[in-house]
Protein backbone atom coordinates (compact mmCIF):
# COMPACT_ATOMS: atom_id res chain seq x y z
CA UNK A 1 0.00 0.00 0.00
CA UNK A 2 2.79 2.39 0.98
CA UNK A 3 6.23 1.92 -0.56
CA UNK A 4 9.28 4.09 0.06
CA UNK A 5 12.34 3.02 -1.88
CA UNK A 6 15.69 4.72 -1.25
CA UNK A 7 14.02 8.02 -0.42
CA UNK A 8 16.28 10.97 0.39
CA UNK A 9 15.12 14.45 1.27
CA UNK A 10 17.70 17.21 1.13
CA UNK A 11 16.71 20.82 1.82
CA UNK A 12 18.23 23.73 -0.11
CA UNK A 13 20.37 24.62 2.91
CA UNK A 14 22.03 21.21 2.71
CA UNK A 15 20.21 19.62 5.66
CA UNK A 16 19.30 16.00 5.03
CA UNK A 17 15.99 15.15 6.67
CA UNK A 18 15.84 11.63 5.24
CA UNK A 19 18.65 9.50 3.87
CA UNK A 20 18.08 6.41 1.75
CA UNK A 21 14.90 5.30 3.52
CA UNK A 22 13.13 2.19 2.25
CA UNK A 23 9.88 1.13 3.86
CA UNK A 24 7.08 -1.13 2.73
CA UNK A 25 3.72 -1.18 4.41
CA UNK A 26 1.16 -3.75 3.35
CA UNK A 27 -2.53 -3.17 2.96
CA UNK A 28 -4.43 -3.11 6.26
CA UNK A 29 -1.22 -2.89 8.25
CA UNK A 30 -0.84 -0.60 11.25
CA UNK A 31 2.68 0.77 11.64
CA UNK A 32 4.19 3.15 14.17
CA UNK A 33 6.98 5.49 13.25
CA UNK A 34 9.16 6.52 16.13
CA UNK A 35 12.25 8.56 16.83
CA UNK A 36 13.35 11.78 18.48
CA UNK A 37 11.92 15.04 17.33
CA UNK A 38 13.79 16.15 14.24
CA UNK A 39 14.60 12.56 13.30
CA UNK A 40 12.60 12.83 10.10
CA UNK A 41 9.26 11.29 11.11
CA UNK A 42 7.22 14.27 9.94
CA UNK A 43 9.16 14.61 6.70
CA UNK A 44 8.46 10.98 5.90
CA UNK A 45 4.76 11.36 6.62
CA UNK A 46 4.54 14.57 4.58
CA UNK A 47 5.67 12.75 1.46
CA UNK A 48 2.56 10.57 1.41
CA UNK A 49 0.09 13.40 0.71
CA UNK A 50 2.77 15.22 -1.35
CA UNK A 51 3.28 18.07 1.09
CA UNK A 52 6.96 17.34 0.45
CA UNK A 53 8.56 15.67 -2.53
CA UNK A 54 11.67 13.49 -2.21
CA UNK A 55 15.00 14.76 -3.55
CA UNK A 56 15.79 11.21 -4.62
CA UNK A 57 14.05 7.87 -4.52
CA UNK A 58 10.48 6.82 -5.09
CA UNK A 59 7.23 6.81 -3.17
CA UNK A 60 4.35 4.65 -4.34
CA UNK A 61 0.94 4.84 -2.66
CA UNK A 62 -1.72 2.36 -3.70
CA UNK A 63 0.12 1.61 -6.97
CA UNK A 64 0.46 5.32 -7.75
CA UNK A 65 3.94 6.73 -8.39
CA UNK A 66 3.91 10.03 -6.56
CA UNK A 67 6.79 11.32 -8.65
CA UNK A 68 4.48 11.32 -11.63
CA UNK A 69 1.64 13.15 -9.91
CA UNK A 70 1.34 16.67 -11.28
CA UNK A 71 0.45 19.68 -9.16
CA UNK A 72 -3.12 19.72 -10.46
CA UNK A 73 -3.62 16.09 -9.46
CA UNK A 74 -2.51 16.55 -5.85
CA UNK A 75 -5.96 17.49 -4.44
CA UNK A 76 -7.50 14.27 -5.80
CA UNK A 77 -4.64 12.27 -4.26
CA UNK A 78 -5.09 13.88 -0.86
CA UNK A 79 -8.80 13.09 -0.82
CA UNK A 80 -7.92 9.41 -0.65
CA UNK A 81 -5.69 9.88 2.38
CA UNK A 82 -6.87 10.76 5.86
CA UNK A 83 -4.49 13.02 7.75
CA UNK A 84 -4.50 13.58 11.51
CA UNK A 85 -2.38 16.31 13.07
CA UNK A 86 -0.99 16.84 16.54
CA UNK A 87 -2.94 20.10 16.91
CA UNK A 88 -6.01 18.66 15.14
CA UNK A 89 -6.15 21.72 12.79
CA UNK A 90 -9.90 22.31 13.08
CA UNK A 91 -11.45 25.44 11.60
CA UNK A 92 -12.58 27.57 14.53
CA UNK A 93 -15.18 29.56 12.62
CA UNK A 94 -17.45 26.56 12.05
CA UNK A 95 -19.00 23.94 14.26
CA UNK A 96 -18.07 20.28 14.65
CA UNK A 97 -20.51 19.12 12.00
CA UNK A 98 -19.20 21.54 9.37
CA UNK A 99 -15.60 20.68 10.22
CA UNK A 100 -16.22 16.99 9.69
CA UNK A 101 -18.28 17.67 6.55
CA UNK A 102 -15.45 19.62 4.91
CA UNK A 103 -13.72 16.66 3.17
CA UNK A 104 -17.08 15.63 1.70
CA UNK A 105 -17.69 19.12 0.30
CA UNK A 106 -14.15 19.19 -1.02
CA UNK A 107 -14.65 15.94 -2.90
CA UNK A 108 -17.92 17.11 -4.41
CA UNK A 109 -20.56 15.53 -2.18
CA UNK A 110 -23.05 18.25 -1.34
CA UNK A 111 -26.34 16.49 -0.98
CA UNK A 112 -27.46 17.45 2.54
CA UNK A 113 -28.94 14.04 3.34
CA UNK A 114 -25.83 12.13 2.25
CA UNK A 115 -23.49 14.60 3.98
CA UNK A 116 -25.53 14.42 7.18
CA UNK A 117 -25.57 10.63 7.15
CA UNK A 118 -21.82 10.26 6.68
CA UNK A 119 -20.82 13.04 9.08
CA UNK A 120 -22.98 11.51 11.83
CA UNK A 121 -21.57 8.06 11.11
CA UNK A 122 -18.04 9.44 11.54
CA UNK A 123 -18.95 11.37 14.69
CA UNK A 124 -20.66 8.30 16.09
CA UNK A 125 -17.47 6.28 15.56
CA UNK A 126 -15.46 8.74 17.68
CA UNK A 127 -18.28 9.09 20.22
CA UNK A 128 -19.09 12.76 19.65
CA UNK A 129 -22.50 12.49 18.07
CA UNK A 130 -23.99 14.81 20.67
CA UNK A 131 -21.46 17.60 20.05
CA UNK A 132 -22.11 18.28 16.37
CA UNK A 133 -23.36 21.82 16.95
CA UNK A 134 -20.52 22.91 19.22
CA UNK A 135 -17.65 25.07 18.08
CA UNK A 136 -14.07 23.74 18.45
CA UNK A 137 -13.19 26.31 21.15
CA UNK A 138 -15.69 24.67 23.50
CA UNK A 139 -14.14 21.22 23.14
CA UNK A 140 -11.44 19.65 25.28
CA UNK A 141 -8.11 18.59 23.76
CA UNK A 142 -9.20 14.98 23.49
CA UNK A 143 -12.52 15.91 21.91
CA UNK A 144 -10.82 18.17 19.39
CA UNK A 145 -8.50 15.36 18.42
CA UNK A 146 -11.44 13.00 18.00
CA UNK A 147 -13.19 15.53 15.75
CA UNK A 148 -9.96 15.66 13.74
CA UNK A 149 -10.08 11.89 13.42
CA UNK A 150 -13.73 11.96 12.37
CA UNK A 151 -12.79 14.48 9.69
CA UNK A 152 -9.96 12.24 8.49
CA UNK A 153 -12.16 9.16 8.15
CA UNK A 154 -15.41 10.70 6.90
CA UNK A 155 -14.33 10.11 3.28
CA UNK A 156 -13.50 6.45 4.12
CA UNK A 157 -9.87 6.68 3.00
CA UNK A 158 -7.80 3.54 2.51
CA UNK A 159 -4.77 5.16 4.12
CA UNK A 160 -4.68 7.09 7.37
CA UNK A 161 -1.57 8.95 8.51
CA UNK A 162 -1.20 10.62 11.88
CA UNK A 163 1.61 12.90 13.09
CA UNK A 164 1.90 12.72 16.91
CA UNK A 165 -1.87 12.38 17.33
CA UNK A 166 -1.54 11.96 21.09
CA UNK A 167 1.25 14.47 21.58
CA UNK A 168 -0.94 16.87 23.54
CA UNK A 169 -3.03 14.32 25.43
CA UNK A 170 -2.77 12.57 28.79
CA UNK A 171 -2.21 8.77 28.88
CA UNK A 172 -5.88 7.84 29.32
CA UNK A 173 -7.02 9.92 26.37
CA UNK A 174 -4.07 8.70 24.34
CA UNK A 175 -5.13 5.10 24.90
CA UNK A 176 -8.64 5.94 23.72
CA UNK A 177 -7.30 7.50 20.53
CA UNK A 178 -5.09 4.48 19.88
CA UNK A 179 -7.94 2.04 20.35
CA UNK A 180 -9.91 4.07 17.81
CA UNK A 181 -7.04 3.60 15.37
CA UNK A 182 -7.07 -0.13 16.07
CA UNK A 183 -10.77 -0.22 15.22
CA UNK A 184 -10.12 1.42 11.87
CA UNK A 185 -7.29 -0.99 11.24
CA UNK A 186 -9.61 -3.92 11.90
CA UNK A 187 -11.90 -2.83 9.06
CA UNK A 188 -8.96 -2.76 6.61
CA UNK A 189 -7.57 0.77 6.83
CA UNK A 190 -3.78 1.08 6.45
CA UNK A 191 -2.33 3.29 9.19
CA UNK A 192 1.02 4.97 9.62
CA UNK A 193 1.32 6.78 12.93
CA UNK A 194 4.26 8.87 14.07
CA UNK A 195 4.67 8.88 17.84
CA UNK A 196 7.43 9.08 20.39
CA UNK A 197 5.27 7.67 23.18
CA UNK A 198 7.17 4.37 23.34
CA UNK A 199 5.34 3.05 26.36
CA UNK A 200 1.97 3.43 24.68
CA UNK A 201 2.86 2.08 21.25
CA UNK A 202 4.90 -0.74 22.72
CA UNK A 203 1.84 -2.06 24.50
CA UNK A 204 -0.14 -2.32 21.25
CA UNK A 205 1.88 -5.13 19.72
CA UNK A 206 2.19 -3.58 16.27
CA UNK A 207 5.05 -3.06 13.85
CA UNK A 208 7.37 -0.24 14.90
CA UNK A 209 9.79 1.55 12.61
CA UNK A 210 12.43 3.75 14.23
CA UNK A 211 14.43 6.41 12.53
CA UNK A 212 17.26 8.60 13.76
CA UNK A 213 18.91 11.49 11.95
CA UNK A 214 16.96 10.65 8.84
CA UNK A 215 18.08 7.02 8.65
CA UNK A 216 16.15 3.83 9.27
CA UNK A 217 17.33 2.32 12.53
CA UNK A 218 15.06 -0.59 13.24
CA UNK A 219 11.96 -2.28 11.85
CA UNK A 220 10.52 -4.57 14.48
CA UNK A 221 7.41 -6.66 14.76
CA UNK A 222 6.13 -4.79 17.77
CA UNK A 223 7.92 -5.80 20.96
CA UNK A 224 8.52 -3.34 23.76
CA UNK A 225 12.24 -4.12 24.01
CA UNK A 226 12.84 -3.49 20.32
CA UNK A 227 11.12 -0.16 20.41
CA UNK A 228 13.04 1.05 23.38
CA UNK A 229 16.37 0.47 21.69
CA UNK A 230 15.26 2.96 19.01
CA UNK B 1 -33.68 3.12 -31.36
CA UNK B 2 -33.69 3.52 -27.63
CA UNK B 3 -37.16 2.04 -27.21
CA UNK B 4 -36.34 -0.82 -29.50
CA UNK B 5 -33.28 -1.50 -27.43
CA UNK B 6 -35.16 -1.44 -24.19
CA UNK B 7 -38.07 -3.65 -25.14
CA UNK B 8 -36.26 -6.99 -25.38
CA UNK B 9 -34.70 -6.22 -22.03
CA UNK B 10 -38.09 -5.75 -20.46
CA UNK B 11 -39.27 -8.99 -21.95
CA UNK B 12 -36.19 -10.75 -20.67
CA UNK B 13 -36.95 -9.17 -17.35
CA UNK B 14 -40.39 -10.72 -17.15
CA UNK B 15 -39.13 -13.99 -18.50
CA UNK B 16 -36.30 -14.26 -15.99
CA UNK B 17 -38.51 -13.49 -13.07
CA UNK B 18 -40.51 -16.59 -13.89
CA UNK B 19 -38.00 -19.31 -14.49
CA UNK B 20 -34.28 -18.89 -15.17
CA UNK B 21 -31.71 -17.95 -12.53
CA UNK B 22 -29.06 -17.01 -15.10
CA UNK B 23 -31.32 -14.37 -16.53
CA UNK B 24 -31.20 -12.55 -13.22
CA UNK B 25 -27.87 -11.09 -14.30
CA UNK B 26 -29.66 -9.28 -17.13
CA UNK B 27 -32.33 -8.15 -14.72
CA UNK B 28 -29.77 -6.44 -12.56
CA UNK B 29 -28.07 -4.82 -15.51
CA UNK B 30 -31.13 -3.09 -16.90
CA UNK B 31 -31.63 -0.50 -14.20
CA UNK B 32 -27.88 0.08 -14.09
CA UNK B 33 -27.80 0.88 -17.79
CA UNK B 34 -30.76 3.19 -17.41
CA UNK B 35 -29.12 4.94 -14.52
CA UNK B 36 -25.72 5.51 -16.04
CA UNK B 37 -26.07 8.55 -18.29
CA UNK B 38 -29.02 10.67 -17.30
CA UNK B 39 -29.14 10.26 -13.57
CA UNK B 40 -25.40 10.91 -13.40
CA UNK B 41 -25.89 14.25 -15.09
CA UNK B 42 -28.79 15.18 -12.84
CA UNK B 43 -26.77 14.25 -9.79
CA UNK B 44 -23.83 16.26 -11.05
CA UNK B 45 -26.03 19.29 -11.74
CA UNK B 46 -27.66 18.93 -8.34
CA UNK B 47 -24.25 18.71 -6.74
CA UNK B 48 -23.08 21.76 -8.69
CA UNK B 49 -25.98 23.91 -7.54
CA UNK B 50 -25.80 22.56 -4.00
CA UNK B 51 -22.11 23.49 -3.92
CA UNK B 52 -22.73 27.02 -5.13
CA UNK B 53 -25.68 27.48 -2.83
CA UNK B 54 -23.53 26.28 0.05
CA UNK B 55 -20.72 28.74 -0.79
CA UNK B 56 -23.28 31.50 -1.33
CA UNK B 57 -24.80 31.09 2.12
CA UNK B 58 -21.58 30.43 4.02
CA UNK B 59 -19.80 33.46 2.54
CA UNK B 60 -22.83 35.59 3.35
CA UNK B 61 -22.91 34.43 6.96
CA UNK B 62 -19.15 34.98 7.21
CA UNK B 63 -19.64 38.59 6.06
CA UNK B 64 -22.29 38.99 8.73
CA UNK B 65 -19.78 38.03 11.42
CA UNK B 66 -17.61 41.13 10.88
CA UNK B 67 -20.57 43.34 10.13
CA UNK B 68 -19.13 46.78 10.89
CA UNK B 69 -15.91 46.45 8.90
CA UNK B 70 -17.65 44.89 5.92
CA UNK B 71 -20.37 47.52 6.04
CA UNK B 72 -17.76 50.27 5.83
CA UNK B 73 -16.17 48.61 2.81
CA UNK B 74 -19.59 48.40 1.19
CA UNK B 75 -20.18 52.11 1.92
CA UNK B 76 -16.91 53.07 0.21
CA UNK B 77 -17.94 51.01 -2.83
CA UNK B 78 -21.46 52.46 -2.65
CA UNK B 79 -20.28 56.07 -2.68
CA UNK B 80 -17.84 55.37 -5.49
CA UNK B 81 -20.63 53.88 -7.59
CA UNK B 82 -23.22 56.48 -6.52
CA UNK B 83 -21.28 59.44 -7.93
CA UNK B 84 -21.24 58.41 -11.60
CA UNK B 85 -24.70 56.84 -11.23
CA UNK B 86 -26.16 60.10 -9.92
CA UNK B 87 -24.58 62.14 -12.71
CA UNK B 88 -25.83 59.65 -15.26
CA UNK B 89 -29.38 59.86 -13.90
CA UNK B 90 -29.31 63.69 -13.86
CA UNK B 91 -28.10 63.84 -17.42
CA UNK B 92 -30.82 61.45 -18.51
CA UNK B 93 -33.45 63.66 -16.90
CA UNK B 94 -32.06 66.87 -18.42
CA UNK B 95 -31.77 65.17 -21.79
CA UNK B 96 -35.41 64.10 -21.71
CA UNK B 97 -36.32 67.68 -20.84
CA UNK B 98 -34.29 68.97 -23.79
CA UNK B 99 -35.93 66.42 -26.08
CA UNK B 100 -39.36 67.68 -25.03
CA UNK B 101 -38.37 71.19 -26.02
CA UNK B 102 -36.81 70.01 -29.24
CA UNK B 103 -40.21 68.74 -30.34
CA UNK B 104 -41.50 72.29 -30.40
CA UNK B 105 -38.65 73.53 -32.58
CA UNK B 106 -39.86 76.28 -34.90
CA UNK B 107 -38.23 78.33 -37.59
CA UNK B 108 -39.00 82.02 -37.82
CA UNK B 109 -38.69 83.63 -41.25
CA UNK B 110 -38.33 87.41 -41.12
CA UNK B 111 -39.40 88.65 -44.55
CA UNK B 112 -37.83 91.48 -46.50
CA UNK B 113 -39.36 94.79 -45.26
CA UNK B 114 -40.40 95.96 -48.69
CA UNK B 115 -42.19 92.78 -49.68
CA UNK B 116 -45.83 93.08 -50.76
CA UNK B 117 -48.72 91.27 -49.11
CA UNK B 118 -49.28 89.42 -52.37
CA UNK B 119 -45.73 88.16 -52.47
CA UNK B 120 -45.90 86.89 -48.93
CA UNK B 121 -49.17 85.03 -49.64
CA UNK B 122 -47.47 83.46 -52.63
CA UNK B 123 -44.55 82.35 -50.45
CA UNK B 124 -46.97 80.88 -47.94
CA UNK B 125 -48.76 78.85 -50.60
CA UNK B 126 -45.50 77.53 -51.93
CA UNK B 127 -44.14 76.54 -48.54
CA UNK B 128 -47.37 74.70 -47.72
CA UNK B 129 -46.52 72.16 -50.42
CA UNK B 130 -43.12 71.28 -48.85
CA UNK B 131 -43.26 67.84 -47.31
CA UNK B 132 -40.95 68.83 -44.44
CA UNK B 133 -43.33 71.46 -43.18
CA UNK B 134 -46.18 70.60 -40.88
CA UNK B 135 -47.85 73.99 -40.45
CA UNK B 136 -47.31 77.66 -41.15
CA UNK B 137 -48.42 80.81 -39.41
CA UNK B 138 -48.20 84.27 -40.93
CA UNK B 139 -47.80 87.27 -38.68
CA UNK B 140 -48.31 90.48 -40.64
CA UNK B 141 -46.30 93.60 -39.75
CA UNK B 142 -49.47 95.19 -38.34
CA UNK B 143 -50.25 92.25 -36.11
CA UNK B 144 -46.63 92.11 -34.96
CA UNK B 145 -46.76 95.77 -34.04
CA UNK B 146 -49.98 95.23 -32.12
CA UNK B 147 -48.48 92.28 -30.18
CA UNK B 148 -45.38 94.24 -29.45
CA UNK B 149 -47.39 97.21 -28.22
CA UNK B 150 -49.35 95.03 -25.81
CA UNK B 151 -46.44 92.96 -24.52
CA UNK B 152 -43.53 95.35 -24.35
CA UNK B 153 -45.10 98.25 -22.47
CA UNK B 154 -43.56 100.61 -24.99
CA UNK B 155 -46.93 101.48 -26.54
CA UNK B 156 -46.53 105.24 -26.12
CA UNK B 157 -43.10 105.27 -27.69
CA UNK B 158 -44.33 103.20 -30.63
CA UNK B 159 -47.13 105.67 -31.23
CA UNK B 160 -44.54 108.25 -32.06
CA UNK B 161 -43.25 106.21 -35.04
CA UNK B 162 -44.78 107.24 -38.35
CA UNK B 163 -43.84 103.96 -40.01
CA UNK B 164 -44.16 100.33 -38.92
CA UNK B 165 -40.55 99.14 -38.54
CA UNK B 166 -41.48 95.47 -38.06
CA UNK B 167 -41.28 92.96 -40.92
CA UNK B 168 -43.80 90.23 -41.68
CA UNK B 169 -42.95 86.92 -40.07
CA UNK B 170 -43.73 83.34 -41.11
CA UNK B 171 -43.49 80.78 -38.30
CA UNK B 172 -42.65 77.37 -39.76
CA UNK B 173 -43.26 74.19 -37.75
CA UNK B 174 -41.41 71.22 -39.23
CA UNK B 175 -43.05 67.79 -39.30
CA UNK B 176 -42.07 65.33 -36.53
CA UNK B 177 -39.59 63.65 -38.84
CA UNK B 178 -37.71 66.89 -39.44
CA UNK B 179 -37.43 68.09 -35.89
CA UNK B 180 -34.08 66.53 -35.09
CA UNK B 181 -31.24 69.04 -35.11
CA UNK B 182 -29.67 67.96 -38.44
CA UNK B 183 -32.93 67.90 -40.43
CA UNK B 184 -34.11 71.17 -38.93
CA UNK B 185 -30.76 72.70 -39.84
CA UNK B 186 -30.99 71.65 -43.52
CA UNK B 187 -34.56 72.94 -43.70
CA UNK B 188 -33.36 76.20 -42.22
CA UNK B 189 -30.67 76.43 -44.88
CA UNK B 190 -33.16 75.92 -47.70
CA UNK B 191 -35.47 78.56 -46.33
CA UNK B 192 -32.61 80.99 -46.02
CA UNK B 193 -32.04 80.71 -49.80
CA UNK B 194 -35.47 82.21 -50.54
CA UNK B 195 -35.22 85.79 -51.87
CA UNK B 196 -38.27 86.87 -49.84
CA UNK B 197 -36.55 85.88 -46.61
CA UNK B 198 -34.40 88.46 -44.92
CA UNK B 199 -33.46 86.38 -41.90
CA UNK B 200 -34.24 82.75 -40.95
CA UNK B 201 -33.77 81.71 -37.39
CA UNK B 202 -34.11 78.33 -35.74
CA UNK B 203 -35.83 78.98 -32.45
CA UNK B 204 -34.41 77.08 -29.53
CA UNK B 205 -31.01 76.92 -31.10
CA UNK B 206 -29.89 76.71 -27.55
CA UNK B 207 -31.54 73.29 -27.35
CA UNK B 208 -28.86 72.15 -29.74
CA UNK B 209 -26.20 73.74 -27.60
CA UNK B 210 -27.70 71.97 -24.63
CA UNK B 211 -27.44 68.71 -26.55
CA UNK B 212 -23.82 69.48 -27.22
CA UNK B 213 -23.18 70.17 -23.56
CA UNK B 214 -24.98 66.99 -22.53
CA UNK B 215 -22.86 65.02 -24.98
CA UNK B 216 -19.75 66.45 -23.38
CA UNK B 217 -21.04 65.82 -19.88
CA UNK B 218 -21.88 62.23 -20.82
CA UNK B 219 -18.30 61.73 -21.89
CA UNK B 220 -17.11 63.18 -18.58
CA UNK B 221 -19.44 60.83 -16.69
CA UNK B 222 -18.11 57.90 -18.70
CA UNK B 223 -14.49 58.74 -17.89
CA UNK B 224 -15.30 59.48 -14.25
CA UNK B 225 -17.34 56.28 -14.03
CA UNK B 226 -14.47 54.32 -15.50
CA UNK B 227 -12.03 55.75 -12.97
CA UNK B 228 -14.35 55.10 -10.06
CA UNK B 229 -15.05 51.57 -11.30
CA UNK B 230 -11.30 51.05 -11.24
CA UNK B 231 -11.25 52.37 -7.68
CA UNK B 232 -14.02 49.91 -6.73
CA UNK B 233 -11.99 47.12 -8.33
CA UNK B 234 -9.00 47.99 -6.18
CA UNK B 235 -11.03 48.43 -2.98
CA UNK B 236 -12.58 44.98 -3.43
CA UNK B 237 -9.26 43.49 -4.49
CA UNK B 238 -7.59 44.84 -1.38
CA UNK B 239 -10.40 43.63 0.88
CA UNK B 240 -10.15 40.14 -0.59
CA UNK B 241 -6.37 40.23 -0.26
CA UNK B 242 -6.75 40.96 3.46
CA UNK B 243 -9.36 38.20 3.76
CA UNK B 244 -6.88 35.74 2.22
CA UNK B 245 -4.25 36.82 4.73
CA UNK B 246 -6.70 36.37 7.61
CA UNK B 247 -7.67 32.90 6.47
CA UNK B 248 -4.22 31.64 5.64
CA UNK B 249 -4.49 28.72 8.09
CA UNK B 250 -7.91 27.73 6.86
CA UNK B 251 -6.70 27.70 3.26
CA UNK B 252 -3.83 25.45 4.31
CA UNK B 253 -6.17 22.99 6.03
CA UNK B 254 -8.52 22.88 3.06
CA UNK B 255 -5.62 22.19 0.73
CA UNK B 256 -4.41 19.45 3.09
CA UNK B 257 -7.68 17.59 2.89
CA UNK B 258 -7.69 17.79 -0.90
CA UNK B 259 -9.38 21.08 -1.75
CA UNK B 260 -8.59 22.05 -5.34
CA UNK B 261 -7.48 25.55 -6.30
CA UNK B 262 -10.98 26.22 -7.60
CA UNK B 263 -12.55 25.06 -4.33
CA UNK B 264 -10.29 27.35 -2.31
CA UNK B 265 -10.86 30.26 -4.64
CA UNK B 266 -14.64 30.04 -4.92
CA UNK B 267 -15.57 31.56 -1.52
CA UNK B 268 -13.33 34.56 -2.18
CA UNK B 269 -14.94 35.15 -5.56
CA UNK B 270 -18.36 35.03 -3.94
CA UNK B 271 -17.06 37.36 -1.25
CA UNK B 272 -16.07 39.92 -3.89
CA UNK B 273 -19.43 39.53 -5.58
CA UNK B 274 -21.25 40.17 -2.31
CA UNK B 275 -19.24 43.34 -1.72
CA UNK B 276 -20.10 44.53 -5.23
CA UNK B 277 -23.78 43.70 -4.79
CA UNK B 278 -24.12 45.42 -1.42
CA UNK B 279 -22.10 48.38 -2.71
CA UNK B 280 -24.37 48.81 -5.72
CA UNK B 281 -27.48 48.45 -3.55
CA UNK B 282 -26.14 51.20 -1.31
CA UNK B 283 -25.31 53.32 -4.36
CA UNK B 284 -28.87 52.87 -5.65
CA UNK B 285 -30.22 53.93 -2.28
CA UNK B 286 -27.91 56.96 -2.12
CA UNK B 287 -28.89 58.18 -5.58
CA UNK B 288 -32.57 57.80 -4.75
CA UNK B 289 -32.12 59.76 -1.53
CA UNK B 290 -30.28 62.46 -3.48
CA UNK B 291 -33.08 62.64 -6.05
CA UNK B 292 -35.70 62.90 -3.32
CA UNK B 293 -33.80 65.66 -1.53
CA UNK B 294 -33.38 67.66 -4.76
CA UNK B 295 -36.88 67.00 -6.09
CA UNK B 296 -38.56 69.81 -4.12
CA UNK B 297 -36.27 72.66 -5.26
CA UNK B 298 -36.22 71.34 -8.83
CA UNK B 299 -40.01 71.24 -8.91
CA UNK B 300 -40.19 74.84 -7.66
CA UNK B 301 -37.71 75.95 -10.28
CA UNK B 302 -39.62 74.13 -13.01
CA UNK B 303 -42.88 75.74 -11.93
CA UNK B 304 -41.33 79.16 -12.57
CA UNK B 305 -40.96 78.04 -16.17
CA UNK B 306 -44.52 76.66 -16.29
CA UNK B 307 -43.14 73.12 -16.40
CA UNK B 308 -44.34 69.96 -14.62
CA UNK B 309 -40.79 68.61 -14.59
CA UNK B 310 -39.77 66.55 -11.57
CA UNK B 311 -36.82 64.25 -10.93
CA UNK B 312 -38.65 61.09 -9.83
CA UNK B 313 -36.57 58.04 -8.86
CA UNK B 314 -33.81 56.04 -10.55
CA UNK B 315 -35.16 54.43 -13.70
CA UNK B 316 -35.29 50.67 -14.19
CA UNK B 317 -32.51 50.59 -16.78
CA UNK B 318 -30.03 52.41 -14.57
CA UNK B 319 -31.07 50.27 -11.59
CA UNK B 320 -30.42 47.05 -13.49
CA UNK B 321 -27.14 48.39 -14.85
CA UNK B 322 -26.00 49.31 -11.35
CA UNK B 323 -27.04 45.98 -9.82
CA UNK B 324 -25.27 44.09 -12.61
CA UNK B 325 -22.13 46.17 -12.75
CA UNK B 326 -21.48 46.14 -8.97
CA UNK B 327 -21.31 42.35 -8.54
CA UNK B 328 -19.36 42.04 -11.80
CA UNK B 329 -16.75 44.52 -10.56
CA UNK B 330 -16.57 42.60 -7.28
CA UNK B 331 -16.09 39.31 -9.08
CA UNK B 332 -13.37 40.69 -11.34
CA UNK B 333 -11.64 42.44 -8.43
CA UNK B 334 -11.59 39.21 -6.43
CA UNK B 335 -10.52 37.21 -9.48
CA UNK B 336 -7.52 39.44 -10.04
CA UNK B 337 -6.09 39.05 -6.54
CA UNK B 338 -6.97 35.42 -5.80
CA UNK B 339 -5.26 33.49 -8.58
CA UNK B 340 -1.57 33.59 -7.79
CA UNK B 341 -1.96 34.53 -4.13
CA UNK B 342 -3.92 31.39 -3.32
CA UNK B 343 -1.66 29.16 -5.38
CA UNK B 344 1.42 30.06 -3.38
CA UNK B 345 -0.21 29.08 -0.08
CA UNK B 346 0.87 25.51 0.45
CA UNK B 347 0.80 23.42 3.60
CA UNK B 348 4.25 22.98 5.10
Amino acid sequence: MIHFSKVTKRYPNGFEALVDVSLHIKKAEMVFLTGHSGAGKSTLLKMIPLIERPSAGQVIIDDKHLGRVKRRQIPALRRDIGIIFQDSKLLNDRNVFDNVALPLLVSGEHHPREVGRRVRAALDKVGLLNRENDFPVYLSGGERQRVGIARAVVNRPKVLIADEPTGNLDPVLSREIMSLFEQFNQVGVTLLIASHDLELIGSLNKRIVSIRNGRMLADEGGRVEAAQTG
Amino acid sequence: MKEAGLKPHKQANRYSAKDDVKQNVTVKRVPAAQRSGRVGLIKRLRNYFALHFHVLTTTLSQLGRALMGNFMTAVVIGISLALPAALHVFLNKVESLGAAWQESAQISLFLQPNISAQNSTQLMNELKSWPEIDSLEYISPEQALEDFRQNSGLGDALAMLDDNPLPGVVVVSPTMAHQNPAAAESLLERLRQRPEVDLAQLDLEWVQRLHGLIGLAERVVLVLGGLLALAVLFVIGNTIRLAIQNRHDEIEVIKLIGGSDAFVRRPFLYNGMWFGLFGSLLAWLLVNILLMVLDGPVRQLAELYDSQFSLGLVDIKTTLLLLLLGPLLGLVGAWLVTGRRLRVIEPA
